[in-house]
C-alpha cells in the first residue's frame, strides 16, 4: 500500500475501451492539484500507456481479469500503480523503437513514453498476483505543499 | 467517430479532431486512410491542428498509415502538429520519418513534385 491513502483507486475489466474511463477519472483528480498543462499530459499519457500494457500484455485481453490503478501522493511525489492479473511479460524483451529498423513498426512505444515522461518505473511480478508497474513523478507543486506541512508539522 | 475528408488538387486532406488515442480515435484514423487508398487517393496530407493528445496507439496509426501509402507508391505527409503532438514525435524519433509543414498551401504544393 501507498504510505499515504491513495486519492485514486480504480478497478475495471480488461476492455480497451476502459483505457479511456481510467484516463477521466485519473483526470478529474488530477485538476485538483493544479499542475502544469505539460505535466498533466505527461502523467495521463503514462497512465493511458501502463493501462494498455496492462490490458492487452498483461491480462492479454481475458475480460475476467482486472486491472487495478492506484495513485496518490508519496513523499512529495506522485505516485501511480497499474496492477493487472497477467503471467507477465519481459519488459526488457521490448524493441528498442528508436532503433532504425524498429521506427516503422506499428507497436512498443508505450514504455519508451512512459518512461520518458514520468521520473522513476519500477515492474514487479509476483506470479500469483500479477504485475505492479509503478510509476514516480516528482511534482513542484506536490513538493511545496509537502514542505508546507512539514513545517506546519514542526510549529 | 468519423474523420472528416476533403479533397484539394488530387490530395486527400484528412482532420481528426480530439483525441487519437487507444480505443477512442485510432480505429478512425485507420480507416480513414484505408478508405482514401480504396478511393485510389495516394496523396494523403493529415491535418493535426485540432488533435488535443495522441498515445503510442495513435502514433502506431500514423506509422502504419505511412507504410501503406509509400508501399502504393504514394505520400503522406502532415500537417500543423500542435506542441504535444511535435513533442512525441520527437521522443520517439519520428520527426525524421514524417514529412510535416505548417502551411496547407505550401503543404499541397509539396504534392505536386
Amino acid at each position: 500500500m501507498m504510505k499515504s491513502e491513495p486519492r485514486v483507486h480504480v478497478e475495471v475489466e480488461s476492455r480497451l475501451e476502459n483505457v479511456e474511463l481510467v484516463q477521466i477519472a485519473v483526470e478529474s483528480s488530477l485538476a485538483q492539484l493544479d499542475l502544469s498543462d505539460d505535466d498533466a499530459h505527461q502523467i495521463g499519457i503514462s497512465i493511458r500507456e501502463a493501462v494498455a500494457n496492462a490490458i492487452k500484455h498483461g491480462n492479454q485481453g481475458d475480460v475476467s481479469k482486472l486491472v487495478k490503478v492506484e495513485m496518490g501522493i508519496d513523499d512529495g511525489d506522485l505516485l501511480i500503480r497499474v496492477h493487472d492479473q497477467g503471467v507477465g511479460f519481459d519488459v526488457n524483451g521490448v524493441p528498442n523503437p528508436l532503433e532504425p529498423e524498429n521506427l516503422l513498426r506499428r507497436n512498443g512505444r508505450g514504455i519508451l513514453l512512459m518512461h520518458q515522461f514520468m521520473d522513476q518505473i519500477e515492474y514487479t511480478f509476483q506470479p500469483e498476483s500479477g504485475t505492479v508497474v509503478e510509476m514516480r513523478k516528482e511534482l513542484a507543486v506536490l513538493r511545496s505543499n509537502s514542505a508546507k506541512q512539514q513545517e506546519e508539522e514542526k510549529q | 467517430m468519423k474523420i472528416p475528408a476533403r479533397h484539394r488538387a488530387g490530395i486527400t486532406i484528412l482532420e481528426p479532431k480530439g483525441k487519437i488515442t487507444i480505443g477512442v480515435g485510432d480505429v478512425a484514423l485507420r480507416e480513414a486512410v484505408h478508405e482514401a487508398l480504396e478511393a485510389g487517393s495516394t496523396k494523403i496530407l493529415i491535418n493535426l491542428k485540432d488533435v488535443s493528445t495522441i498515445d503510442s496507439s495513435g502514433i502506431g496509426e500514423l506509422v502504419s498509415a505511412y507504410t501503406s501509402v509509400t508501399n502504393r507508391g504514394g505520400a503522406l505527409r502532415l500537417l500543423h502538429l500542435p506542441p504535444k503532438v511535435q513533442d512525441i514525435l520527437q521522443i520517439t524519433q519520428l520527426v525524421t520519418v514524417f514529412e510535416v509543414l505548417d502551411d496547407e498551401e505550401e503543404a499541397v504544393a509539396t504534392f505536386e513534385d
